[in-house]
């Protein structure tokens, strides 16, 4: 076979490579070269600070009622600075600000723990499955390809339904699932590093199998499992929002971007745009903004997608 | 071939059975659960439930004769809310009507993502370019029920072309809307998906071999390049097929068409366990269905899935 | 006579979000009909790309600026449609890799009738049954039946025979290899170049060999293109090139072929990476590398030029500093 390696490509000296950036830097600098991710990641940290520090500013609570408004919302209810109903009143004369910081902080709140589930269940399975390999492999991603081809959607509601409304169950269901497809992306990622040199340097030197996925595979999938757990989140704000839209989801007092948008939607006809408008525009801003950071990583974390 | 399909079915039929197993034992398992809940049902619903089952029987056999009544007889057994009514009753209503407009919706979202996905990627960096792809992120980030609100104000309030809801036995003003608040985001999906694979596979090794041969570029793209391009997006197809089925719920509440997504919300609120069961089985059963349909679409383009 | 093939001046650049990479800066040379040439380079020297230039076949960031003579027009200003009537038809070319320059997911049958049908006319069948002739010639044992099968069922020597055979249908003047047997094994490299050799006695088809492997190039091409940096260091006869090597590149990469007649030496290599084309230096392209260099000619660009016994030579030092300092060289 000597013959066909290229003899002409020598190996380039040590001293000839270009000075060391670290992986990492050399995403930063990536990252920070693509100006829509960059404007997302500074649309990302307001919307944080609107969502977790939003009720210093509000004027009211969230549910207070003022009966006085109710059924001339289209008249007294306007987005004002003088009534301190900064974003208008809901149709029960509740403070549309108050209620969309929260409904923000929930959505947010959903995307992330949905998505860490998602990291933590979904990174080790698939990193399990694909390290051992062979029938495991087989039955565990057989497993995944099941549940997976099951409209999650509807199972989710019969749970909801089943064993009563919650934040918990919310987040237990949207949990339950998100995991799948990392398992998968985690699977195909093992498969390929666990045949690089110093994972079989690791297991020649006799290191137990699970220090193996937990010290050598893991770290080594943190790049494309960043960008997927960036992608995963706006799904699973969305996924909740449709649950509140559908009115299965959070329930009153509390509130969500989806139930917010599902009942401006319902009075579009009355006058009251800013019931739909305000809500509807931290919705897309969020998943907007959530989409292009997670562009922008995977062009710096992913070379080779491009 | 056939062993291939035969071999699929045997994977699909399994998966039903656990699909609908998981669904009873889940009914089953429920606090306050359907025979002993906290607001007792209709002596009526009550004897009818007893008369189907039996409930004096273990579950196991309970679960038989929910599975052999829905294989036989395509029968999932009365309604618990909604007396007279069985829950077949409530799907053959229903359905059709999900059918119509999720079928429309599908094949808008199949062929113009696609078209828009192999224009934009045959003139790669051009205007056409950005404007398809912007225009399908802008789209992947509307879901269906952000989508439907804005489509009433412009088409129905503002413009007042189409009516906002409603069905009226299919007409044709009435199903525009929900196909397209449907349809959208996965026509954006596709056609991202058509556009990245499309790209792939011009910078082929042999799309360059076609091109070498002198081939002009409409036959390298119909001919070369499209089947293999298309593999993506028939994977992404079954994904696909549940979120419109899922969306369909919403389509179904916004626009009131009387889809089984209607009767599904409201058996939810209602907690009418066996149409809600039903539902869920069927649109599995449906899901899987599809996934097989896939399968063997991918098995006719790739060749090498034959063997 | 006219040259078949004549190229002038011929520059390569593609845009890059890095930058213009340059990757052929001025290469000319000639090509008699019926006559072999062998382009040889490390990878990244501009070889291929001056072979897609002249096809057409470039990426889309790539541009190509200079003249292709073809026939007495230039191809480089072609357009598309009148392009298509000169590949295949007129000029073929093969691949590095056979195992994805065939399309997976058509019948060999398919693709190699498309050709026929489409420059030559024919129908269908005649098509396939031209294409098993074709596939007897290039040794496809039991070509008729297997003519109908997907590239995946062939080893990969078969499918680079497959390739030849449909670069081959049209019976084009001239057939353009880019590192034809790079992927294959050593034993099928042999029969490959011996069946490319058949048939270029066989079809009088003129031949550009393109290749880092010296060891193929020896037996089988009249004239040797040495290619650095996008620039033509040495060309010339190849018996003349490889007993009486005047470049330092040259020189160096004779001395990097592995020979079975020296086993004792140690294989040689050139120290040193390929330059960054985005980056070229000003003067030769090879000077960092370069066991011969002289201070002070770092931006020295040597010209092009022809010696009395018809070689070209682009180096600052004459052939006889060279070869009086190698004599001194260890």
């Amino acid at each position: 076979m000597a013959l066909t390696t290229d003899p002409l490509d020598p190996l380039p000296a040590a001293a000839d490579l270009p000075q060391g950036r670290s992986l990492w830097a050399d995403a930063r600098r990536r990252f920070f070269r693509n100006r829509a991710a960059t404007v997302s990641l500074v649309v990302l940290g307001l919307i944080a600070i609107f969502a977790f520090g939003g009720e210093l500013v509000a004027q009211y609570e969230r549910d207070t009622i003022d009966f006085t408004l109710i059924g001339i919302n289209a008249t007294k209810g306007v987005p004002s600075f003088a009534t301190g109903h900064y974003f208008g009143t809901d149709q029960e004369g509740r403070d549309l600000f108050a209620r969309t910081v929260q409904g923000t902080r929930l959505s947010l709140l959903i995307g992330i723990v949905g998505s860490l589930v998602a990291v933590v269940v979904g990174t080790l399975y698939g990193a399990i499955a694909g390290y051992v390999g062979g029938r495991v492999d087989s039955i565990m991603m057989r497993i995944v390809d099941i549940l997976l081809s099951i409209p999650f959607m509807f199972v989710l509601i019969l749970l909801l339904v089943m064993f009563g409304r919650s934040l918990l169950m919310l987040f237990i269901g949207i949990g339950l699932v998100s995991w799948l497809s990392m398992a998968r992306i985690a699977r195909g990622q093992t498969l390929s590093i666990k045949n690089k040199e110093f994972v079989e340097a690791a297991i020649a030197t006799g290191v137990r199998p699970l220090t193996i996925i937990l010290r050598h595979i893991v770290p080594n999938l943190a790049g494309v499992v960043v960008v997927y757990a960036t992608l995963l989140i706006p799904e699973m704000i969305i996924y909740e929002s449709f649950i509140s839209f559908l009115g299965l989801g959070v329930q009153e007092p509390n509130t969500s971007l989806g139930s917010l948008i599902s009942r401006g939607a319902a009075q579009i006809g009355n006058g009251v745009p800013w019931q739909l408008g305000f809500p509807l525009f931290f919705f897309v801003a969020m998943l907007f903004a959530f989409y292009f950071v997670g562009d922008g990583l995977r062009d710096a974390l992913d070379p080779k997608d491009r | 071939m056939l062993s291939f399909i035969l071999r699929r079915l045997l994977v699909a039929i399994p998966t039903i059975l656990i699909l609908i197993v998981i669904s009873f034992v889940l009914m089953f398992a429920a606090p306050g659960g359907p025979f002993n809940s906290e607001r007792p049902l209709p002596p009526a619903v009550m004897a009818n439930i007893e008369a189907r089952y039996g409930l004096d029987q273990p579950y196991v056999v309970q679960m038989f004769n929910y599975v052999k009544n829905i294989v036989l007889h395509f029968d999932f057994g009365p309604s618990f809310r909604l007396r007279d009514y069985t829950v077949s009753d409530l799907i053959a209503q229903g359905f059709p009507v999900t059918l119509t407009y999720g079928f429309w919706a599908f094949v808008v979202a199949v062929t113009f993502g696609v078209a828009l996905g192999v224009v934009a990627a045959i003139r790669h960096n051009t205007w056409l370019d950005y404007l398809a792809t912007g225009s399908a992120i802008g789209a992947s980030v509307l879901p269906n029920f952000v989508l439907a609100p804005i489509l009433v104000i412009v088409f129905t309030l503002w413009l007042g072309w189409l009516p906002g809801g409603g069905w009226r036995g299919g007409q044709w003003q009435y199903v525009v809307l929900p196909v397209v608040a449907l349809s959208t985001s996965y026509l954006a999906a596709i056609a991202r998906i058509m556009r990245s694979s499309m790209l792939e596979v011009l910078n082929s090794g042999f799309i360059r071999t076609a091109r070498a041969k002198g081939l002009p570029m409409r036959r390298i793209v119909w001919k070369h390049a499209l089947k293999p391009a298309l593999l993506p997006v028939l994977s992404y197809l079954g994904p696909a097929f549940v979120a419109m089925i899922t969306g369909s719920v919403v389509i179904d509440v916004y626009f009131s068409t009387g889809g089984i997504g209607q009767y599904f919300v409201n058996s939810a609120l209602n907690r009418d366990y066996s149409v809600i069961m039903g539902v869920t089985i069927l649109v599995g059963a449906l899901t899987i269905l599809f996934n097989l349909v896939v399968d063997i679409l991918y098995a006719w383009i790739d060749p090498k899935i034959r063997l | 006579m006219a040259a078949l093939l004549e190229i002038e001046d011929l520059h390569v650049t593609f845009a890059t979000g890095d930058g213009t990479v340059n990757a052929v800066n001025g290469v000319s040379f000639a090509l008699e009909e019926g006559e072999t040439l062998a382009i040889v380079g490390e990878s990244g020297s501009g070889k291929s790309q001056t072979a897609y230039a002249a096809m057409g076949l470039l990426a889309a960031n790539g541009r190509a600026r200079g003249r292709v003579r073809y026939g007495g027009r230039d191809l480089l200003g072609l357009p598309q449609r009148e392009l298509n009537r000169i590949r295949a038809k007129e000029i073929a070319m093969i691949f590095q890799d056979p195992m994805t320059s065939l399309n997976p997911y058509m019948r060999v049958s398919e693709q190699m009738a498309e050709v026929l049908t489409l420059h030559k006319g024919m129908s269908r069948r005649e098509a396939v049954a031209e294409s098993v002739r074709m596939l007897d010639l290039v040794r496809i044992p039991d070509a008729k039946a297997r003519v109908h099968d997907y590239p995946h069922q062939f080893s990969g020597g078969m499918r680079q025979r497959i390739m030849i055979a449909m670069a081959l249908l049209c019976r084009p003047k001239l057939l353009i290899a880019d590192e034809p047997t790079t992927a294959l094994d050593v034993t099928v490299q042999a029969q490959i170049m011996k069946l490319l050799g058949d048939i270029r006695a066989e079809l009088g088809t003129a031949v550009i060999l393109i290749t880092h492997d010296l060891g193929v190039v020896a037996g089988f091409c009249d004239r040797t293109l040495v290619m650095y940096g996008g620039q033509i260091m040495e060309e010339g006869p190849t018996t003349l090139l490889f007993e009486r090597p005047t470049h330092p590149y040259t020189l160096g990469l004779l001395s990097a072929v592995p020979r079975i007649d020296r086993e004792d030496e140690m294989l040689l290599t050139i120290a040193g990476d390929p330059p960054d084309m985005s980056r070229l230096p000003p003067g030769c392209p090879f000077f960092p590398r370069c066991a011969y260099a002289v201070p002070g000619n770092e931006t020295r660009r040597p010209p092009l030029v022809t010696l009395p016994d018809g070689r070209r030579r682009a180096c600052n030092l004459s052939v006889e500093e060279i070869l009086a300092r190698r004599e001194a060289m260890p």
